[in-house]
């Protein structure tokens, strides 16, 4: 076992992946009781992205989720009553009606930021919630998802461009599940590694499978540890499957069957009970004891949903405005003094260590070179290898290539292979 | 005391701010050793430090993302658009994110989002714009458009003490060629609330910014002729001041709407709707308008004065409303 995860710990991993799977089976035979308001977007087959990332933030940490993300929400402490609520449009939800889905969030206690639609417009966002912590001395992260379609998003570079000019402490997932509704992650994106994207932006990435519950967390863990400490931002690729189609209305029929058969025997909570048990970590009697607590929640929390009234009708005028009904206050976790005259002042101007200057090109990426071929023609092929020594590092769990435990296994081939990156090859011209 | 210009009296109310709340924060690009493109930020950076006054990449959905962001977080972030025309590029994060999150679940995003705006400069089709219905369209959002210098510093207070998102449009012709004696030290205009520059009887010229000047020069015109109207700036366009609008027009009788911004879907419109629906059995003669050509703003001086209201077009306007 490659991993610090307690007993306890690696049991509540179980939970919430079961209960997020569980939850949303539900919701799809709620939906088609005609009981669901809206869509119901399954994370079918990405619990383990879910819980895994969420479940290395702290209390005081802050997620975004995207419309596959529920899990993130049930392990941030939200209760399912939440999301049947949510998904039914009913009073009761945390929104009272006003929106839908995992469209909800909360500022004060369990510092979750509600998602739009528009795919990567929390990406700055977010990146501003980890400015501002870091502004105010909270030592927070920040921590987001995109899916592999989402990130050929403007708001995608924009954010993740911000993050990385600022050092924010903030970890962005990249849930690569194949999909973006119906096109394939190879018209999505030009490239077969999303986290290639990482440096673009000069930070550190890492790629995970997606089913593997513990190596997210571990992944996740070692970039929120990075982040805290003022390295960050990190991105992080999960290797997943989407499981059903984009949403309930949408057979998948584009999904070739095979795929769905190979990824099946992938199932992220299968494995992770045969990992359990090999690992003695529990026994059919413990998770039966689990199983029959989440079916107990459930039960209580949909029955809470199903009997909560819709909202009244006039409700819909009231909150376009905040007219006194919040009282914003930062929490301060430094001294004020520190960011007020005199203490703040400075001289305002820039300090130039670099000038910018052209290098010899054997130092530079090829495609600075070809930029100058007139000048270098004979450099433009050999530099291509200089570009792919320019590759972030990418370390399998995230512990840095001198851990002399990751060396060990290798050696000793405790593990299976971990994921790492290949350079994807490129066409010569 | 001194008499200061309306960026001056913008400058000073963000140093005003930024002294008064340590959760003020500033960003854009080029605010910080520059001071930004028209100076508005000038010396925030040297008294405030780079964590208040932050330099930004080009990237308008990234300045107002993040500025959402640490809204959440308690902040108070004034965000700078070098031009106002640029805000095309972050409608998404203004009118999908910002406007909505208070509504759709009890955020409240108490952003400032501010940079100039308007025409009259020589600034062509992309850095002219008065882009402000977009957002007057926007549940949610707070506009504010001030003409005079002392507006301008006490709605930029109340626009950052605000909860909710605000955008503080600065007309640019205006930042240097007015210049009004301002008191020293704190004070607030109400956002909400338009004001009557000049009392009359005969009938209502409304605007707002610079073509607040325009109708107050036009009706100075009239008056010589025996014309009294009455004119009134906006200042706020989000939430209109309908009480106001309405009460100049049972008293005058006639309303005549002039704005810098283009004819098809500008403000005129919607006010001629409060008009109907608040006071039509009080008017003597057909809502009026005097707005810029439904065309995009040209660069070359004719045609930029061809396309913008002038003082004639708004007493021409004026005349003929006058013989109902
Ligand atoms: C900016 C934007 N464009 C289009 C959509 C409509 N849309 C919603 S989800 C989706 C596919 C997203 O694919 P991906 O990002 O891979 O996430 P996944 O659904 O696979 O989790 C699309 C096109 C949207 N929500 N936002
Ligand atoms: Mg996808």
């Amino acid at each position: 076992m490659n991993t610090k995860l307690t007993r306890e710990q690696h049991l509540e991993l179980y939970y919430f992946m079961q209960l997020n799977r569980q939850l949303e089976d539900r919701l799809v035979k709620l939906f088609r009781q005609n009981k669901i308001v809206g869509g119901v977007y399954s994370s079918l087959g990405q619990e383990a992205v879910s819980i895994g990332t969420s479940y290395a933030l702290e209390k005081r940490d802050w997620l975004a989720p995207m419309i596959r993300n529920i899990g993130t929400l049930l392990v941030k402490g939200f209760k399912p009553r939440d999301i049947f609520t949510q998904h039914m449009a009913k009073y009761t939800s945390p929104t009272h009606g006003k929106d839908g889905t995992s469209h909800f969030g909360d500022l004060k206690v369990r510092h979750v930021v509600s998602p739009i639609s528009m795919l990567g417009d929390l990406i700055p966002v977010m990146a501003g919630v980890a400015m501002a912590g870091r502004y105010l001395g909270q030592n927070i992260v920040a921590m987001t998802w995109i899916g592999d379609g989402g990130s050929s998003t403007g708001a995608f570079h924009e954010g993740l461009n911000l993050a990385a000019t600022q050092k924010a402490p903030f970890v962005l997932v990249i849930e690569n599940n194949q999909w973006a509704y119906s096109t394939p992650v190879s018209l999505q994106v030009p490239i077969r590694n999303l986290a290639d994207r990482a440096a673009a932006y000069g930070i550190t990435s890492r790629i995970v499978d997606g089913n593997d519950v513990v190596a997210v967390y571990e992944a996740s863990k070692a970039a929120v540890d990075e982040c805290r400490a003022g390295r960050g931002p990190v991105l992080i690729e999960v290797k997943t499957m989407r499981m059903k189609g984009h949403a309930q209305h949408d057979p998948a029929e584009y999904v070739p069957k095979e795929m769905f058969e190979y990824w099946k025997t992938q199932d992220p909570i299968a494995r992770y009970e045969a990992y359990l048990t090999k690992h003695a970590l529990w026994d059919p009697k413990k998770k039966s004891e689990i199983d029959v607590r989440i079916e107990r929640e459930l039960d209580e929390d949909q029955k809470f949903a199903e009997e909560s009234p819709m909202p009244a009708p006039e409700t819909a005028e009231q909150g376009v405005y905040c007219e006194g009904c919040h009282t914003i206050a930062a929490d301060w976790r430094r001294p004020k003094s520190e960011v007020m005259p005199p203490a703040s002042s400075v001289e305002a101007v820039w300090k130039v260590t670099d000038f910018g200057a052209f290098a010899r090109p054997a130092a530079r990426a090829a495609s600075v070179v070809a930029g100058v071929s007139s000048v270098q023609p004979a450099r433009t092929e050999p530099a291509e290898v200089e570009v792919e020594k320019q590759q972030p590092l990418r370390v399998p769990f995230g512990r840095g290539p001198k851990d002399r435990s990751v060396e060990l296994e290798r050696r000793e081939k405790l593990v299976e292979k971990p994921v790492r990156h290949k350079p994807h090859k490129r066409r010569r011209r | 005391m001194p008499e200061i210009t309306m960026l001056e009296a913008i400058r000073e109310a963000l140093f005003e701010e930024m002294e008064r709340d340590p959760a003020v924060v500033a960003l854009g690009e080029d605010i910080g050793v520059y001071g930004g493109a028209f100076k508005a930020t000038e010396g925030l950076l040297a008294k405030f430090g780079r964590e208040r006054v932050i330099d930004t990449p080009i990237s308008e959905t990234a300045i107002v993302g993040a500025a959402c962001g640490m809204s959440y977080l308690g902040l108070r972030p004034v965000a700078e658009m070098q031009f106002i025309d640029f805000i095309a590029c972050c409608f998404n994060q203004v009118t999908n994110f910002a406007a909505k999150s208070h509504y759709r679940w009890g955020a409240p995003v108490p952003m400032v989002l501010r940079g100039p705006s308007g025409g009259g400069v020589h600034g062509g089709p992309f850095h002219s714009a008065n882009p402000e219905m977009y957002f007057v369209h926007t549940p949610g959002l707070k506009v504010v458009y001030p003409s005079t210098a002392y507006d301008a510093k006490g709605l930029l207070k109340s626009a950052i003490r605000d909860n909710n998102p605000v955008l503080f449009f600065e007309h640019k012709f205006l930042y240097r060629r007015i210049k009004e004696e301002i008191p020293a030290g704190d004070y607030t205009v109400p956002i909400g609330k338009a004001i009557v520059r000049r009392e009359g009887r005969d009938l209502t010229i409304l605007s707002y910014a610079a073509m607040a000047h325009v109708a107050l020069e036009a009706a100075a015109v009239l008056a010589k002729e025996g014309i009294q109207a009455e004119v009134i700036d906006l200042r706020t366009l989000l939430p209109l001041d309908r009480e106001t609008i309405l009460g100049s027009v049972k008293k005058t009788n006639k309303l005549l709407i002039v704005h810098e911004d283009t004819r098809t879907g500008g403000i005129a419109g919607e006010i001629a709707a409060i008009v109907c629906e608040g006071a039509f059995e009080h008017l003597d003669g057909p809502i009026a308008r005097v707005t810029a050509l439904d065309t995009p703003v040209p660069y070359s001086p004719p045609l930029e004065e061809h396309f913008l209201p002038n003082a004639e077009k708004v007493v021409a306007a004026a005349r003929e409303l006058a013989k109902y």
